[in-house]
């Protein structure tokens, strides 16, 4: 089948089966290698993208589900502010080791604090134990998390 | 004090060979520096300069930019920012000056010091490069300064080398490196060079931020996986899921009838379907029916493994460390204490699922990945394409994990005999199931222990044997002799603690042959920190001691163990009575040469299930070059030596890994991650590795803590809920 889908305000078409994962037409034929693979199950955040601002697993998404949707992935997270009080708190705070999690860890946060501006620890737990980070960067990541949030709530009093 | 020989592992590994500084122009234009290793190929004379500068470690270019060609990997240990800070210390340049670049496979040039060959692993980076680098970033900038002189006219010790500068104060002058690279090249290698007085340092100790870490955030790092060619092929691959069988037969239709499906390929053990997308190689893959010969593991399970080394561990052992008598002063004891204990097969679970990328051109194959050794994986190209190593490029990359996974390089080949079969580059990317189901594993150990205390509770004998498979006599066999091996008995062979009479053994068992066993974070020491530092609690325990004046008493002569071993403890507030249904345990290890005491603080609700609430590290490292690195490294390592303690096991079943994906395999999430304090001592020793420790001693500190919490000693790994909620 084919399908034209918008990523990062972009359309791209593809010609794939219907049950195709996001994640493979992301990567594979888009070439928006950014989104990573993990599990391929939902198990472990890795491949997290956001479908009109809520974060999906793009490995159990299928192509079909997509439709008309809006698709942001780490590439073009900058652009929001969330996303870009997230990357400044997670270089400030050095929460990357291997790196590898980290486009997901940035995706599911960013989510959070658009979705929730102020979040305590239950949100972040929330939020956050869908994605695995195999080299340990949970404290920082916690860390980055509330300073990110602190830093667009003041950005955004600022104007 | 005791005679016991001790045991240091690196050293044990490679006599160490002088590096010879070598230097040359590059083409362009600029300054080439060399580190050459004489005996591996490599070249001691100027005059060959030319020939490594393609692959110099060193550049000063025109532009006044360093170029740096790390010899070790990046894999999140931080160790291309650590590096890159101990060459522009002594070049006296800004580390945002300096631009790495990951080396290619050449073991002359990039040989670890430590170990002889091109690998990062064992925490050697930084106790490996500290010098080397040190000497070579001062000898750049000798030669920089020794330029600006020359054109001055001037006498070098007139002159100052200051960020990226070389300044000449009574003339008020000014030449920048970019300026005076040619003329460098051109300068002689001095023979020695003066280092700086640590005192003097200005970027090394400093928590300097990471040269990886903005590529890292916005997507753009790029790891062996994400490796595109033009024409590129996506395939992934079955193995037979009985380890050592082969394959029978396949009907290639159901696979080659998926969209995007271009191609199957057999291979004598494996399935590998060639297609436009993983999508669609998945789902080909997915649909073949595919009959394999099972081979003769097909009925092992892991119940054979463990009687299998328990009746090994009746056999002879091979000593690795002895003092005194220990069988005269067992019987002689005022009482004695036995234990077994036991560990399971543990899979690495990188995030980045393994994978390699081949392109067979003619005569040449080239090779992307990321790897932790990568001579290695040339060699393993080589031979699987029927070409010479000079045939073969690697093209390493970021790790996405390593934690000994990518010591190996089984994919490399395997990658390589299926591009033999499809025309142009394919990237191999296995699923998470691949990736766990044929990993190579931890060893499985049984440890039987014995100890003698006198009469007032101290240990006056500790015999110790490990059983288990020996990784070294697979991957380093010239370092494997008469039946000994250094790694499986690190930790418990040349302990900190003054055991009057030792005695450490060790009994070779493997499982069967296909199933192969291999390093994994912290190496022997994770093994055998958890296996010491709970046995000599519950000697504690016997004397009525407490766990850490107990210890403490064996410390004599070791004032870093014992200094890291206070500090943890008074952290932690040891002493300070616990809330009902919690307990505090401690863990000590010298390892990498580095010192680590851990203090656990765990809860226990009333169905059994346990949190660990809380974890005060102290470590001494020797000389930190970045704190925030030290800080990350140990957080992390403690995470991953949680999840093994808590989750971590590998089972078989019909010769089948029954684990295969995070469901099955766990790891810890952030909702069970304690909080985690790190105490760093000061030191001026020479620094010690850090990458394993936290991982070591998180184990026995837990299960120390669940014994103080319930009374319940746990001896075998993963900690077992169900034990605890039996109360
Ligand atoms: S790859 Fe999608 S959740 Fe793991
Ligand atoms: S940084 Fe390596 S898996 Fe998270």
């Amino acid at each position: 089948m084919a399908y034209t889908i918008r990523v990062n305000g972009a359309r791209h078409s593809v010609d794939v089966d219907d049950d195709t994962p996001l994640l493979w037409v992301l990567r594979d034929l888009i070439g928006l290698t950014g989104t990573k693979f993990g599990c391929g199950m939902a198990l472990c955040g890795a491949c997290t993208v956001h479908l009109d601002g809520a974060p999906i697993r793009s490995c159990v998404t299928p192509i079909e589900s997509v439709g008309e949707s809006e698709i942001r992935t780490v590439e073009a997270i900058g652009e929001t502010p969330a996303g870009r009080a997230v990357q400044k708190a997670w270089t400030d705070l050095e929460v990357p080791q291997c790196g590898y999690c980290q486009s997901g860890q940035i995706m599911s946060a960013a989510a959070l604090i658009a979705e929730t501006p102020d979040p305590d620890d239950d949100d972040i737990d929330s939020a956050m134990s869908g994605n695995i980070c195999r080299c340990g960067t949970y404290l920082r990541i916690r860390a980055a998390i509330k300073r990110a949030a602190a830093e667009a709530a003041t950005q955004a009093k600022g104007g | 004090m005791r005679g016991v020989q001790r045991i240091e592992r690196p050293s044990g590994l490679a006599p160490s060979r002088r590096r010879f500084l070598v230097a040359g122009a590059a083409a362009g234009g600029g300054l080439l520096l060399g580190l050459s290793l004489p005996g591996l190929g490599g070249r001691a004379d100027a005059a060959e300069a030319a020939a490594f500068a393609p692959d110099a470690f060193i550049r000063v270019g025109r532009d006044g930019r360093v170029g740096f060609v790390v010899p070790q990997v990046e894999m999140g240990q931080g160790i291309y920012t650590a590096l890159s800070m101990l060459i522009a210390e002594e070049l006296e340049v800004p580390l945002a000056a300096v631009a790495v670049e990951h080396a290619p496979a050449n073991d002359a040039l990039y040989a670890n010091p430590l170990l002889g060959f091109q690998v990062t692993g064992g925490s050697t980076s930084l106790r490996a490069f500290w010098e080397p680098l040190r000497r070579a970033g001062a000898a750049a900038r000798t030669m920089l300064v020794a330029a600006a002189a020359e054109a001055w006219g001037i006498d070098p010790a007139a002159c100052r080398a200051e960020a990226g500068a070389v300044i000449d104060d009574s003339g008020g002058r000014r030449l920048a490196y970019g300026e005076l690279a040619e003329r460098a090249a051109r300068q002689p290698v001095p023979g020695a060079v003066r280092l700086k007085d640590p005192k003097d340092f200005t970027l090394i100790g400093t928590p300097a931020k990471r040269l990886d870490t903005p590529a890292k955030v916005t997507g753009s790092a790029v790891f062996g996986i994400d490796v595109r060619r033009p024409g590129m092929k996506i395939a992934t691959v079955a193995a037979c899921p009985v380890f050592g069988g082969m394959l029978k037969a396949v009907d290639e239709g159901p696979a080659l009838a998926v969209r995007g499906v271009r191609q199957v390929v057999k291979l004598s053990d494996a399935v590998a379907v060639v297609a436009d997308h993983m999508g669609a190689a998945k789902k080909g893959l997915e649909a073949l029916r595919i009959a394999w010969d099972e081979g003769a593991n097909a009925g092992f399970s892991t119940a054979d493994l463990v009687r299998d080394l328990e009746v090994a561990a009746g056999g002879t052992g091979v000593s690795g460390d002895q003092a005194g008598d220990v069988e005269a002063a067992l019987k002689g004891a005022a009482r004695t204490h036995e234990a077994v204990y036991r560990m399971p097969f543990l899979a690495h679970a990188a995030m980045e699922p393994i994978n390699c990328t081949v392109e067979l051109r003619g005569d040449r194959c080239d090779v992307w990945l990321g790897t932790q050794v990568a001579t290695r994986a040339r060699a393993a190209a080589a031979e699987a394409a029927g070409l010479p190593p000079e045939r073969v490029t690697i093209h390493n990359h970021l790790l996405g994990g390593g934690f000994g996974r990518r010591l190996e390089v089984d994919s490399v080949t395997q990658a390589v005999r299926i591009a033999r079969q499809v025309v142009g580059p394919v990237k191999v990317v296995w699923t998470r199931e691949e990736d766990i189901r044929h990993d190579l594993y931890r060893p499985c150990y049984y440890d039987r222990l014995s100890a003698g205390l006198d009469e007032a509770g101290a240990p006056v004998a500790f015999r110790h044997r490990v059983v288990g498979s020996s990784i070294v006599a697979r991957w380093i066999p010239a370092l494997f002799k008469d039946g000994f091996d250094f790694d499986a008995v690190d930790g418990a062979a040349g302990p900190p603690y003054g055991f009057p009479n030792l005695l450490v053994d060790y009994v070779r068992q493997e499982p069967p042959a296909g199933l192969a066993t291999t390093w994994w974070r912290g190496v022997g020491v994770t093994h055998n920190a958890f296996v010491v530092e709970g046995f000599l609690d519950e000697l504690a325990h016997l004397a009525g001691a407490d766990p850490v004046a107990y210890r403490r008493a064996l410390l004599d002569g070791q004032p870093r163990a014992r200094g890291v071993l206070d500090l943890a403890a008074e952290k932690a507030g040891w002493g300070v009575a616990v809330a009902a249904g919690r307990g505090r345990g401690v863990s000590l290890l010298s390892g990498f040469g580095s010192h680590m005491a851990q203090v656990a603080e765990v809860s226990l609700a009333g169905d059994g299930s346990l949190r660990i609430e809380r974890v005060v590290c102290a470590v001494d490292c020797g000389r930190v070059v970045n704190p925030d690195t030290v800080r990350a490294q140990v957080e992390g390592g403690i995470i991953f030596g949680l999840t093994a303690a808590l989750y971590g096991e590998i089972t078989l079943e019909r010769g089948r890994v029954v684990q295969g994906n995070f469901d099955s395999y766990r790891m810890l999430r952030i909702d069970e991650t304690p909080a985690i304090e790190v105490h760093v001592v000061q030191s001026d020793e020479a620094p010690g590795g850090l990458g394993e420790p936290g991982t070591c001693g998180i184990a026995p500190a837990v299960v120390n803590a669940v014994f103080a919490a319930t009374g319940k000693r746990l001896r075998k790994l993963p900690i077992d809920s169900s034990e605890l909620s039996a109360s």
